[in-house]
C-alpha cells in the first residue's frame, strides 16, 4: 500500500462557538483521490479549511510529507506544496485570467511555464478567455480558472471542495476528466456531494458525519455498499 | 437577465450628468472666475485624493478602518514644516531648483518618517484588532490622540504659519485669468501619484497581488502569499500617502496646526465612500467631485459649500451603495 502523503490525527475545529470537527482522522495515500463525503454540515469543508489552515485546530495533528503544519499559516502552508480551491472557487473576479495565474504562481520560472503548458492542455477553455476579466466566466470556466491556478506551482497535494456544485452533467464529466488527469502527478483530496463525480475519480473515501468520520476504505467498496450509501448518503438504488 | 436603464447606460449617464453638473455654474458666475474656481477645484480635489486613496486602499485590502489617517497627515506636514526651516536658505531662493529641491528633501523625510509611523503602528495596534471595526475606530482614536498630542510636545500646541518656496507662491498671468503656479503644482502632483498607484496595481506582480487581496484575502493567503507582510506594506505605503496630502495641503493652506488631520480625514471619508472602497480611481473620481463642487458651491453660496459634499453623498449612496466604482467585496 502506498505512502500517505497527508495525515489528520484526532483534530478538533471550532467555528465561534460551534464545535464542527470532532476529532476526525483520514489521510490522503501518495497516487491516489481521497474523497470526504457525507451531508451537508458534516464538515467536509471545515476539514479542507483546517488542512490548509485557514481555520485553527484546537487539538489533534496535521501532518504533511511528515512534517506537522497544524500551527502554521495558510501562506506557509501553501508554500509547502498544498494547493487549494474553496468551494465558492475564491476567484478574483476583478482581475483577468492573466492575472489570476499570475497570482497564483509563487516563482515565474522554466519549471512554472511548464506547467502552465500543461494546465492550459487540460482547460484549454481558459487560454481563449486569457486577457477577459474572470468575473465575466461561465461557472464551469471559473471551476476549471480555480483548479489551474492550484496546480500551476509544484503542488503535491490538492485540496478541492466541490467542484461539481452548481454545474451541468456534460461540465462535470469533463471536470472528471481533468481531475483523472490532473492525479497523474499530484494527490487529490476532494470534498463532493454528487456521488457520480466522487465514485468516478475517487479510490479512498471517507464518510463525514457531525464532525466525525464514521467510515472509510476502499471507493470500490462503497460503491457496492447499499446500506452504507442509503445509511450516510441518503442515496438509494432506485434514485441511482 | 433583465438589466434596468441604469444599469445599461449607468456609466454613460453618470459622465453625462457629472459634465452637465460641472458646466451649470457658468450660468452664475463669470467664463474667467469658472476658470479660476476649476483650477482650484482640481488642485483641492488632488490634495484630497493623495489623503483618501491612502484611507481607500487600507480599508479595501486590510480591511481596516484606519482613523489615525488624519494624525499621519498632520504628521507629514510638520515634518516637512522641520525640513523646510532647517532649509530655509533654499525654501527663500531665488532659484527653481532650490524650492524644488528642498521640496523633494521635505516629501521624501516626510514620507519616509511617517510611513515608519505606519509601520509600528499596524505591527503594535492594528494588528490586533483586525476584523473588529469597531475596535479600529477605537484604537486608531486612540493613536490619533497620541500623535497628535507628540505633535504638540515635539513642535508646540500653536498654529505655525507654513513657508513656502518661493517659486511655489508665484502665479502665472494667462489672458488675465491667475493661476497660482502651486495649484498647477498640486495637480501635477495628484496625476503623477496617481500614474505611479496605478502602474504599480496593474502593471506589477506585488500590485496584482494587492488587489487580488482586496477581493479575498483569505484565497491570497492559500496561494501562498503572506497577506501580513502586504498588509505592513500596504500600510506604511497608506501612512506615506497621508505624509504626501499633509505636506501638499499644509503648503497650499500655508499653515499647520496639531489638529490639522480631522479636518481633512472628514474630506477624505466622503472622497472614499463616493468613489467606492477599495478603488483608487475611484478616489480619484470623488476627489475631484469634492474639490471641484466645494469651490463652486463656496463662491455661488457660501454657506452651502461643507454641506453640498455630505449631500453628494447621499445622493451617491441612494443610487449607488458601494459608490461610483466598487472594487471587490
Amino acid at each position: 500500500m502506498s505512502e500517505a502523503i497527508l495525515k489528520v490525527e484526532g483534530t478538533h475545529t471550532f467555528i465561534g462557538q460551534h464545535h464542527i470537527l470532532q476529532g476526525i482522522s483520514f489521510d490522503a495515500k501518495a497516487d491516489a483521490v481521497t474523497v470526504l463525503i457525507g451531508r451537508n454540515g458534516a464538515g467536509k469543508s471545515t476539514a479542507l479549511k483546517t488542512v490548509i489552515g485557514l481555520l485553527p485546530s484546537s487539538e489533534g495533528r496535521i501532518m504533511f510529507k511528515g512534517n506537522e503544519i497544524q500551527k502554521k499559516k495558510p501562506y506557509e502552508i501553501a508554500r509547502m506544496g498544498i494547493g487549494f480551491v474553496p468551494e465558492d472557487m475564491g476567484i478574483f473576479a476583478n482581475l483577468t485570467v492573466e492575472e489570476n495565474m499570475r497570482v497564483a504562481m509563487l516563482v515565474e520560472d522554466e519549471a512554472t511555464a511548464q506547467r502552465l503548458e500543461r494546465t492550459l492542455d487540460i482547460f484549454s477553455d481558459l487560454g481563449k478567455f486569457w486577457k477577459a476579466q474572470a468575473g465575466i466566466l461561465s461557472g464551469g470556466q471559473k471551476q476549471m480558472l480555480a483548479i489551474a491556478r492550484a496546480i500551476v506551482n509544484d503542488t503535491s497535494l490538492l485540496l478541492i471542495d466541490e467542484p461539481s456544485k452548481g454545474l451541468a452533467p456534460i461540465l462535470v464529466d469533463a471536470l472528471i476528466e481533468a481531475i483523472n488527469q490532473i492525479k497523474e502527478y499530484s494527490v487529490v483530496v476532494l470534498v463532493e456531494q454528487n456521488f457520480y463525480m466522487a465514485s468516478s475519480v475517487g479510490d479512498y473515501f471517507y464518510i463525514l458525519d457531525d464532525g466525525m468520520v464514521v467510515h472509510g476504505g476502499l471507493m470500490e467498496d462503497l460503491v457496492n455498499d447499499e446500506e452504507l450509501k442509503s445509511k450516510y448518503l441518503g442515496i438509494s438504488k432506485a434514485a441511482e | 437577465m433583465a438589466t434596468t436603464t441604469f444599469e445599461r447606460w449607468g456609466r454613460e449617464l453618470t459622465i453625462a450628468g457629472a459634465i452637465v453638473l460641472f458646466l451649470l455654474p457658468l450660468i452664475g458666475i463669470p467664463g474667467k472666475t469658472y476658470l479660476t474656481l476649476t483650477i482650484a477645484g482640481l488642485a483641492m480635489g488632488m490634495l484630497l485624493f493623495l489623503v483618501a486613496s491612502g484611507v481607500s486602499i487600507i480599508f479595501g485590502l486590510m480591511d481596516v478602518i484606519n482613523f489615525a489617517h488624519g494624525a499621519l497627515f498632520a504628521w507629514g506636514a510638520y515634518v516637512g514644516f522641520s525640513i523646510f526651516q532647517r532649509l530655509m536658505n533654499w525654501v527663500e531662493a531665488d532659484s527653481v531648483f532650490q524650492n524644488f529641491a528642498v521640496f523633494l528633501i521635505a516629501l521624501v523625510a516626510a514620507m519616509m518618517v511617517v510611513a515608519l509611523l505606519g509601520i509600528i503602528l499596524e505591527k503594535v495596534i492594528i494588528r490586533r484588532v483586525y476584523g473588529f471595526h469597531l475596535f479600529q475606530i477605537l484604537i486608531t482614536f486612540g493613536a490619533t490622540v497620541v500623535l497628535v498630542e507628540l505633535i504638540r510636545v515635539l513642535w508646540g500646541p500653536n498654529d505655525e504659519v507654513m513657508i513656502v518656496p518661493l517659486t511655489f507662491s508665484r502665479n502665472w498671468d494667462i489672458l488675465d485669468i491667475i493661476v497660482y503656479r502651486y495649484r498647477v503644482i498640486c495637480i501635477v502632483i495628484g496625476l503623477i501619484v496617481y500614474g505611479v498607484i496605478q502602474f504599480v496595481l496593474k502593471k506589477t506582480k506585488l500590485g496584482t497581488i494587492v488587489r487580488a487581496g482586496v477581493e479575498n484575502r483569505d484565497m491570497v493567503q492559500a496561494m501562498g502569499h503572506n497577506i501580513f507582510l502586504l498588509f505592513t506594506g500596504v500600510f506604511a505605503a497608506g501612512a506615506g500617502l497621508a505624509a504626501l496630502g499633509g505636506l501638499a495641503m499644509s503648503i497650499f493652506s500655508r499653515q499647520v496646526y496639531p489638529d490639522m488631520g480631522s479636518t481633512y480625514l472628514l474630506f477624505a471619508f466622503i472622497v472614499v465612500i463616493i468613489g467606492g472602497l477599495g478603488s483608487v480611481t475611484g478616489s480619484l473620481v470623488g476627489a475631484l467631485i469634492v474639490g471641484l463642487s466645494y469651490n463652486y458651491v463656496a463662491y455661488l453660496v457660501p454657506w452651502a459649500a461643507a454641506g453640498v459634499n455630505v449631500l453628494i453623498m447621499i445622493i451617491i449612496l441612494l443610487i449607488r451603495p458601494t459608490g461610483l466604482f466598487p472594487a471587490g467585496k
